[in-house]
């Protein structure tokens, strides 16, 4: 075999068809941008007092629950789901509120960075138990929500400890200008951090070949084994990251997971991700956190009854998903 | 040229005595294969002697329980493809690697794959026009095990391994393939070609490993006279002598002039494949049907069967026009589907006995619980009458490719039918098993039933069929008797050129002489 042949494909087709192609391959985020648009119009018109406050509290409700769907799209796109994340959230949540209680602002980012190796840990055994027990994914990170839930309790039973100032600092308040709020920009700048060097890797590639057909993964020489607890894993270090946003947006430390696991499936779903594994990125499910939340927002502005503006969100969940797949067919004959 | 006098070191690639089971299921029993550096070398057993554990072995896909492999001499221990791809053994298997929701050159990527020798092979095997940014998933099925042949090409693997590289392919590409191969003579890189079709090992393999049973029964040299005999004779073992009367073609039909079409297809099209087909199907016939790849015979079949609802046309069943919205409607009137991919058609994870009982619960309208009573005997006769291998019947995924298509097939036969469609039924099956469902086929129609069957493979058509269409563009373009429909008449037809025009290889052949690849003679 030759190795010294240059492996990188120099693509000589014309540049032209790129953008065409580009937008053709993302038409549902496109869209989901779109939505958004229409939903930001139409919450300045019931509330026409919104405005940067509004933002602000929005990209810090967005920002624990958008790191959260981040994490379920890397376990999805690899063909996985992972259950656990609220969990992993809580407990990365707990850990670091205790450890930072009444301590140094520079202690702090060594317990920053170490919640983040608890995350890459916890699901490094999670895609280990998938992967050497051979029990299906969901049924493996059913059974790791109760655990990591248990452990989270274990450190904390209620909600307290404390949290870093430079922590809450960096999340909240504005940027340069009222209407860039710091949560938003450190979501984009962290999921953009880790995520793009993955996606342009073999190993990115390989989270898309796995989850998209898992036997030519493997005939092409990926090793799915790898691949799977590398998936896992990015879910748990995404899932940490939300569980410490979570703190520094709070001040505290929570031990019950909240609503985010199963908020972050709705929410890849209604991101453009293919719950079959293969297909979408980040980005959309992203976006739909932000169209979630700012419905949510929306309802109690109409003053809706909480429990109908629950019911409402489905609804509105499932018809979107549906009139998505209406248009797929459509554009497949 | 095989002289093994020198010991075993002049070999590129050497398995010895490699044994496999699987519980009480012996796969392999010693199986062994020699490969020399510069040959093509065919791997060759029906249905169930190894071939396909072997190939697994040799990839690295699962692990031998015994038996050695040497690669140019110094054993090797695989326990993945991706570990016999740096150990320089390259496969390329039936269902292409490709993975569907990535562009070409993401694919190109995750194999480490360098582009421009892909695209010199590309090119080379006849796809002028690739465009490496479409996802694999919108490419055709062909294409993408040109794509997937291409790419392992580029790697130049010292072991590179075919199997059944042409069995989906129409006939051009396969043509095109084969050159290739055959081009790859020589150096000190080999191949292991896998194919059911004898006159593709012909023309491009130097010799053959023939396994029956778990077990290496010979080696022979493709270049003697009576090779193919002796590789038949190796791979059937005694039961050679029922093929040898396969020759004896099938009476033609005799058709009343009063008779009814059992099916009559009136200008039918679809989407953009096909334009305007009409043909009919008398009870009593096969009725071939021939046409290179994506000629409009997917889409025929899937109206016909009932998936699929034409954009034109019409089509009548015993003089009555019908309209399916579902493969349901099809069944009730009585035509029946058998698809080349028996994933399609059955329930893998179930037993036989459940599969071949399914559609009676939709050609019997009848209301309560399906009575097993009644059922049995049916299913009974239905395995007795195609010996169906029912020793793995516990669940349909372990039985072997050919006897999976016997079920799909065994099906419809215990229901009784009217009309059964074939997309390919015969689609990487041993030759033991094909040469069980022609005569099947014949029966069928003997007993009164229509069948519609396309194939291919050229020479089933005279094996099995009455007459012939074919297809060409997604119109009927010529029709043909049996007696007169050998494979040199039918590639033409196919091609849509007259009797005795030349195939596009044959003036590609005469335009270039001096030639240094042998010619490829696909024809006999």
């Amino acid at each position: 075999m030759s190795t010294a042949v240059d492996t990188t494909p120099q693509t000589k087709a014309p540049r032209n068809g790129a953008i065409s192609t580009t937008l053709r391959r993302n038409w549902w985020t496109i869209g989901l941008l779109g939505v958004l648009a229409v939903l930001l119009v139409v919450t300045k018109i019931i509330q026409p007092s919104y405005g940067p406050a509004g933002i602000q509290g929005l990209a810090i409700s967005v920002l624990p629950l958008a790191l959260a769907a981040v994490a379920q799209t890397c376990a999805v796109i690899a063909r996985g789901i992972d259950l656990s994340v609220g969990s992993i959230m809580a407990l990365a949540s707990v850990v670091s509120a205790t450890l930072m209680d009444e301590r140094s602002e520079g202690f702090a980012v060594v317990v920053v960075l170490g919640v983040l190796l608890l995350g890459l840990v916890l699901g490094a055994v999670n895609g280990a138990l998938v992967v050497f027990t051979r029990v299906p994914d969901i049924v493996v990170t059913l059974a790791m929500l109760f655990v990591w839930a248990g452990c989270a309790l274990l450190v904390l039973n209620t909600p307290g400890g404390g949290s870093a100032e430079w922590l809450g600092n960096v999340t909240r308040g504005p940027l340069v200008t009222d209407w860039i709020p710091k949560a938003a920009v450190l979501l984009i700048v962290v999921v953009a951090v880790i995520w793009i060097p993955i996606r342009r890797s073999r190993a990115g590639l390989s989270l898309y070949a796995v989850g998209s057909d898992p036997l030519a993964a493997f005939r092409s020489g990926v090793s799915v084994t790898r691949t799977k607890i590398f998936s896992y894993m990015l879910a748990g270090l995404f899932s940490a990251l939300a569980g410490l946003s979570l703190t520094a947006t709070t001040g505290i430390g929570t031990p019950v997971p909240g609503p985010y696991t199963l908020m972050s499936v709705a929410a890849v779903v209604l991101g453009g991700v293919s719950l079959a594994g293969g297909r979408g990125g980040v980005f959309g499910p992203v976006v739909a956190v932000v169209i979630l939340s700012l419905l949510r927002t929306d309802m109690t502005f109409l003053n809706l009854d909480t429990n109908l503006a629950t019911v409402a969100q489905g609804l509105i969940l499932v018809g979107v998903v549906m009139i998505g797949s209406l248009i797929q067919l459509r554009r497949e004959r | 040229m095989a002289t093994t006098s020198e010991g075993t070191n002049e070999y590129l690639l050497e398995a010895t005595d490699v044994s496999k089971r699987y519980g009480a299921v012996v796969a392999l029993r010693s199986a062994s294969l020699q490969v020399l550096p510069g040959e093509v070398h065919a791997l060759m057993g029906a249905n169930g002697a190894g071939k396909s554990t072997l190939v697994k072995i040799l990839t690295g896909g699962v692990r031998p329980d015994e038996g050695t492999i040497e690669v140019r001499g110094t054993e090797r221990k695989a326990h993945s493809p991706a570990e016999a791809r740096r150990g320089g053994l390259v496969s390329v298997y039936q269902e292409p690697a490709l993975i569907p929701d990535l562009d070409i050159n993401s694919n190109l990527r995750l194999t480490q794959t360098p582009v421009e020798p892909f695209r010199h092979w590309v090119r080379e095997l006849g796809l002028d026009d690739l465009d490496t940014t479409m996802m694999a998933r919108e490419v055709p099925l062909a294409a993408q095990r040109i794509i997937d042949l291409a790419r392992a090409l580029a790697i130049e693997p010292d072991v590179l391994m075919l199997d059944e590289m042409t069995a989906a392919l129409p006939a051009n590409l396969t043509e095109r393939v084969l050159e290739v191969v055959n081009g790859l003579h020589g150096g000190d890189r080999s191949t292991i070609f896998i194919s059911h079709r004898m006159t593709e090992i012909a023309s491009v393999c130097d010799r053959a490993t023939v396994l029956r049973e778990g077990a290496t029964v010979g080696v022979v040299d493709v270049a003697d006279d009576d090779s193919a005999d002796r590789i038949v004779e190796l791979m059937l073992g005694e039961i050679v002598e029922d093929i040898a009367e396969r020759a004896e073609h099938p009476v033609a039909t005799h058709r009343d002039a009063d008779a009814r079409p059992q099916i009559e297809v009136r200008h039918l099209g679809a989407q953009a494949r096909l334009h305007d087909v009409s043909f009919e199907i008398y009870p009593g016939e096969v009725l071939g049907v021939v046409a290179l790849e994506g000629q409009g015979q997917d889409e025929l079949f899937d109206i016909l069967a009932g998936s699929d609802r034409p954009a034109s046309g019409e089509v009548l069943v015993d003089g009555r026009q019908v309209t399916f919205r579902h493969p349901a409607d099809a069944i009730r009137e009585g035509i029946v589907f058998v698809p080349a991919d028996r994933a399609e058609a059955l329930l893998t994870q179930r037993s036989v006995r459940e599969n071949i009982a399914l559609p009676f619960s939709v050609r019997i309208p009848r209301w309560g619980p399906i009575r097993t009573k009644t059922e049995k005997p049916k299913v009974d006769r239905a395995i007795e009458r195609l010996q169906i291998d029912t020793r793995a019947q516990s669940e349909v995924r372990f039985l072997s490719g050919g006897n999976q298509q016997k079920v799909t097939i065994a099906r419809w036969v215990a229901g009784g039918i009217e009309t059964m469609l074939c997309f390919d039924p015969t689609r990487g099956i041993d030759i033991r098993t094909k040469h069980q469902i022609y005569p099947l086929l014949r029966e069928l129609a003997a007993s009164g039933a229509a069948v519609l069957f396309y194939t291919s493979e050229l020479s089933e058509i005279q094996l099995a069929c009455d007459r012939a269409i074919v297809i060409f563009g997604g119109e009927v373009t010529a029709e043909v008797e049996a007696r007169d429909a050998d494979e040199s008449t039918l590639l033409r037809a196919a091609h849509n050129l007259r009797a005795d025009a030349l195939l596009p290889e044959e003036v590609v052949a005469r335009s270039e002489t001096g030639h240094d690849e042998p010619a490829t003679d696909g024809g006999t």
